[in-house]
């Protein structure tokens, strides 16, 4: 049984499934905390991921060449998710922030400005080409291998996928106390239920915005370093191609639920790589390339029949 | 003499491919400009009916299906149905969605619409993309048309030879140049008389508000498919032009979203969103500029490669491009924030598909 | 001692943009007071109070709260200076829990937030038991409770009330009376909007008549009810 389903199943669907998940789960948060609490879709959000792990490439590619020290891409990720927030707060504070008052669409023009202009900035500084961000093949964790081979059902997980899982079951956690038990948390969940209520008991809603646009940048710096370690490279579009899963996650989930969009992530992404396996006969189920176009069909369903998600998200 | 020709066909060439966004940006313009639909798949229509115009009228090939021989206007005709078909399916099902959510789908329809022309590679010969696409006027010197009716009631073969044999190499670009221009002419006095019929006031009242329009009885639901099907046929036509001018197309270059997408956004924008004349007009100046600054970098960066020897300057080149892309967009964000309604307003007293209302937080 | 009282309004005009909505209110409350502010659908009643939190341009006019002008405040600053503010509707975070609630409304403070979180709970028993309840379960009238109480965190020195009764059933709408009383007698003064005019006038101690953005009558209470033509225009009798 394992040998014949589970085995191919499990290796080669469910894990890597599970794995693109939680890159989308982070991306989503990001993209759910902007659209309640700013209420606007940020289109940048995906190329804030790519130039997240563009700064971490250059830190590692720095570190060893000038001091002879290779750092762990987790390592490096640490100056990059300063830069990126930073950039986040900067796109925000020049090119947001003149339309908080006016009508949405604005705003979203201006963030859909910002994609392009962040993209081509890359573009022009890293080159238009892929870049090796870890090099060699990923071997499988021995130990885990042994281990389940031990008892017929040997599991091959190469350490950067329980990098992954292990770094967004943490961050989840981080998030889960920012969000109940701190008083920016709870008043970024209350600028997200009522913005003109929070307005009227005083709270300073540019101080959540920064936080929205703190947490946001957290997240999307991991979820674009954890892409980059799954794929162990980069790319200018690999921003681009993780937007609209990364939307309909967060739709999916419901709007304003961060837990929504994990939620919705890890549907996403299982369903991409699950749609491929050969559920009758010997084809995959939908044609490979085809696969990206998944989430997008969850997605527009999900708007049509149940706008609110999931979880009872935001509506607008 | 020869430069003088160099220049004129280097105007012509500005002119052209001005016109293919010009008819792109007044497609866009019915669809946000008239009824404030968010669109952001404006290179997934253009790729509709760019492929629709494309293997209606290519030869048969080996590659890709093909060989109709459709004659050309009855295949722009199609490209436009053909997009128009496909906006009103996927008008049917998005058009109701609040902006932002239109605007998600919207990019999501043109990613499907290129995985569908990517992956489809016995219809459309997937990522390398169809060649010798025939243009207008052009495709007059090539044997299958030339040998057919109804060209072949003038002359024979060898009489259109040697008639073609004694005009210039670029005779045709002016005569499609000014057929572009003439479309655009076209469209855009069709698109004026629809903006001063009910039609057009109608679609003003709906974008300016909804609730009330609603409320006296406008079918909104039907009028925004409606002028989402227009703009998006507008675009196809576009793509079909736009086909012809490169002659050959692939999914991911041609239809790239920077280059068809955002840069028509700017051009609406800046030249008046709801304005017909404004998008002529910021096409022709947005692409002036796009292609001015195309020439100023690389002849900048050839200066700096005769002053720092030894300098391979085509990789600056390349990544000059990208940096085009950056400035174009901080152009758009200046434009949004100094000149929200554009170079040429619309000349209603109301702002452009919205109205300034209570912030959102 | 020119002046104490609470709230004290002088002449305001204030509005939308330019559209002036409020064209010469004159008002006051005085400390350990309940002041009603009655009147036709559109008279502006909401726009006082929102012209008092900085919501509105006002145009011209004075605003002062125990003497100190706060015309043109940023809403808030307005809390932090001890304005308890209840909108008319949304006036809870629906996804916090009650508690949470309570501590969005100390937003401005920085000490005394749990003590002041008991006081709240004392005054209102009911919401001890739903502490860690989510806010948009809560009935009608216990999410009014809520919104007063989430108002009343900061160091109030009034207490502005849009309407909050409306929407609610007979029942509730006396235990919001009864409410308001007690927090009265615990010492906030009180400007109360109210559509239900009657028995604001019986819980307040003066009422103001507005009508088309300037106060036309003003007086106690009870000789507001008993006035023959503010019964007629707003009481229902048919005299």
């Amino acid at each position: 049984m394992w040998e014949t389903f589970g085995f191919e199943f499990v290796n080669f669907y469910l894990i890597p499934g599970l794995v693109l998940g939680c890159i989308y789960a982070l991306g989503a948060i990001g993209i759910t905390l902007t659209f309640s609490i700013l209420r606007f879709a940020n289109f940048a959000h995906g190329e804030v991921m790519m130039i997240g792990a563009y700064f971490t490439w250059t830190a590692m590619v720095l570190s060893n060449d000038l001091f002879g020290v290779p750092l762990h891409p987790l390592v490096a990720a640490a100056p990059a998710v300063l830069l990126a927030i930073g950039l986040f707060i900067l796109v925000d504070r020049y090119f947001y922030k003149p339309f908080r008052y006016a009508s949405t669409i604005r705003v979203v023009m201006a963030s859909f400005g910002m994609m392009l202009i962040i993209r081509s900035f890359v573009q022009a500084v890293w080159g238009p080409n892929q870049l090796t961000f870890v090099p060699g093949i990923a071997k499988p964790n021995e130990l885990v291998k042994n281990f389940t081979a031990s008892v017929d059902m040997m599991i091959l997980v190469p350490n950067k996928h329980f990098w992954i899982i292990a770094g967004t079951l943490v961050i989840m956690f981080a998030l889960s106390w920012l969000l109940t038990k701190t008083k920016i948390g709870k008043g970024m969940r209350a600028v997200s239920d009522s913005p003109e209520l929070a307005k009227v008991s005083g709270i300073d809603v540019e101080i959540i915005v920064k936080a929205t646009w703190f947490v946001g940048g957290f997240c999307a710096v991991a979820a674009g370093v954890f892409l980059a370690m799954d794929l162990q490279m980069l790319e200018t579009t690999m921003g681009f191609r993780m937007l609209l899963p990364m939307f309909a996650a967060a739709i999916l989930g419901g709007i304003g639920r961060p837990f929504g969009a994990v939620i919705g992530g890890l549907v996403i992404g299982l369903a991409e790589e699950l749609s491929v396996y050969p559920w009758f006969g010997n084809g995959s189920l939908i044609s490979p390339g085809y696969k990206t176009g998944v989430a997008f069909t969850i997605m527009v369903v999900m708007l049509v029949i149940r706008p609110s998600g999931l979880f009872k998200g935001r509506l607008f | 003499m020869d430069m003088l020709i160099g220049y004129s066909l280097y105007g012509i060439s500005l002119l052209t491919v001005g016109g293919i966004y010009a008819i792109l940006a007044l497609g866009l313009n019915i669809q946000w400009g008239y009824a404030g639909l968010f669109n952001v798949g404006i290179a997934g229509f253009a790729a509709i009916g760019a492929y629709t115009f494309a293997l209606m009228t290519t030869a048969p090939s080996s590659y890709h299906y093909g060989g109709l021989d459709l004659p050309l206007p009855l295949a722009i005709a199609c490209a436009m149905l053909f997009s128009g078909l496909i906006a009103f399916l996927i008008g049917l099902i998005c058009i109701r969605l609040r902006s932002d959510y239109l605007a998600i789908s919207t990019i999501g329809i043109a990613e499907i619409i290129k995985l569908f022309l990517k992956n489809q590679t016995d219809l459309t010969n997937g990522p390398r993309g169809i060649n010798k696409i025939p243009r207008v006027w052009e495709h007059l010197t090539e044997e299958r048309f030339y040998t057919r009716a109804p060209m072949s009631w003038f002359s024979d073969a060898q009489g259109w030879e040697n008639f073609f044999d004694a005009l210039p190499i670029w005779w045709w670009q002016p005569f499609f140049c000014l057929t572009i221009l003439f479309i655009v002419f076209i469209i855009y006095t069709l698109l004026e008389k629809a903006q001063k019929s009910p039609w057009g006031r109608m679609m003003t009242a709906i974008r300016e508000n909804e609730n009330a329009a609603h409320a006296a009885g406008k079918d909104v639901t039907r009028r925004r498919i409606e002028a989402f099907v227009i703009g998006a046929m507008v675009m196809g036509l576009a793509g079909a032009i736009l086909s012809q001018h490169l002659r050959l197309i692939d999914p991911t270059n041609t239809f790239d979203p920077s280059k068809m997408t955002f840069l028509v956004w700017v051009m609406l924008i800046a030249g008046g969103s709801g304005n017909n004349r404004g998008a002529i007009f910021g096409a022709f100046l947005v692409w002036v500029i796009w292609s001015a600054s195309e020439i100023f970098i690389n002849s900048g960066l050839h200066i700096f490669g005769e002053l720092v020897s030894n300098m391979d300057i085509s990789l600056l080149k390349t990544r000059a491009g990208y940096l085009r892309m950056m400035i174009i967009g901080l152009l758009l964000q200046y434009i949004l924030q100094k000149y929200p309604d554009g170079i040429m307003p619309e000349s209603r007293p109301v702002q452009t598909g919205e109205k300034l209302k209570k912030g959102r937080i | 001692m020119s002046n104490t009282k609470a709230l004290d309004i002088v002449n305001l005009h204030a509005g939308y943009g330019e559209t002036e909505i409020l064209k010469g209110i004159n008002l006051n409350v005085e400390h350990s007071e309940i002041v009603a502010i009655i009147g036709p659908n559109g008279a502006g009643k909401s726009t006082v109070v929102k012209s008092v939190l900085g919501l509105l341009n006002i145009i011209s006019g004075n605003i002062s709260l125990n003497g100190n002008n706060i015309v043109g405040i940023a809403p808030d600053k307005a809390i932090k200076s001890g304005i308890s503010y209840v909108p008319q509707t949304h006036n809870i975070f629906p996804n916090l829990t009650i508690t949470e609630n309570l501590e969005m409304g100390a937003w401005t403070k920085s000490k005394g937030i749990p003590e002041r979180i008991q006081e709240m709970f004392e005054l209102f028993p009911d919401l001890k038991v739903k502490r860690n309840k989510v806010a948009g379960s809560l009935s009608g009238g216990q999410r009014q409770m809520v919104a007063m109480a989430k108002a009343l965190m900061v160091d109030s020195k009034i207490m502005l009330l849009d309407e909050p009764t409306a929407g609610l059933s007979p029942k509730f709408q006396s235990e919001i009376f009864r409410t308001i009383k007690r927090i009265n007698k615990n010492g906030v003064p009180i400007l109360l909007v109210e559509q239900n005019a009657k028995q604001a006038l019986e819980t307040a101690d003066r009422g103001y008549v507005l009508v088309d953005g300037s106060n036309k009558v003003e007086g106690k209470g009870q000789d507001l009810i008993n006035d023959r033509n503010v019964a007629r225009m707003f009481l229902g009798s048919k005299d």
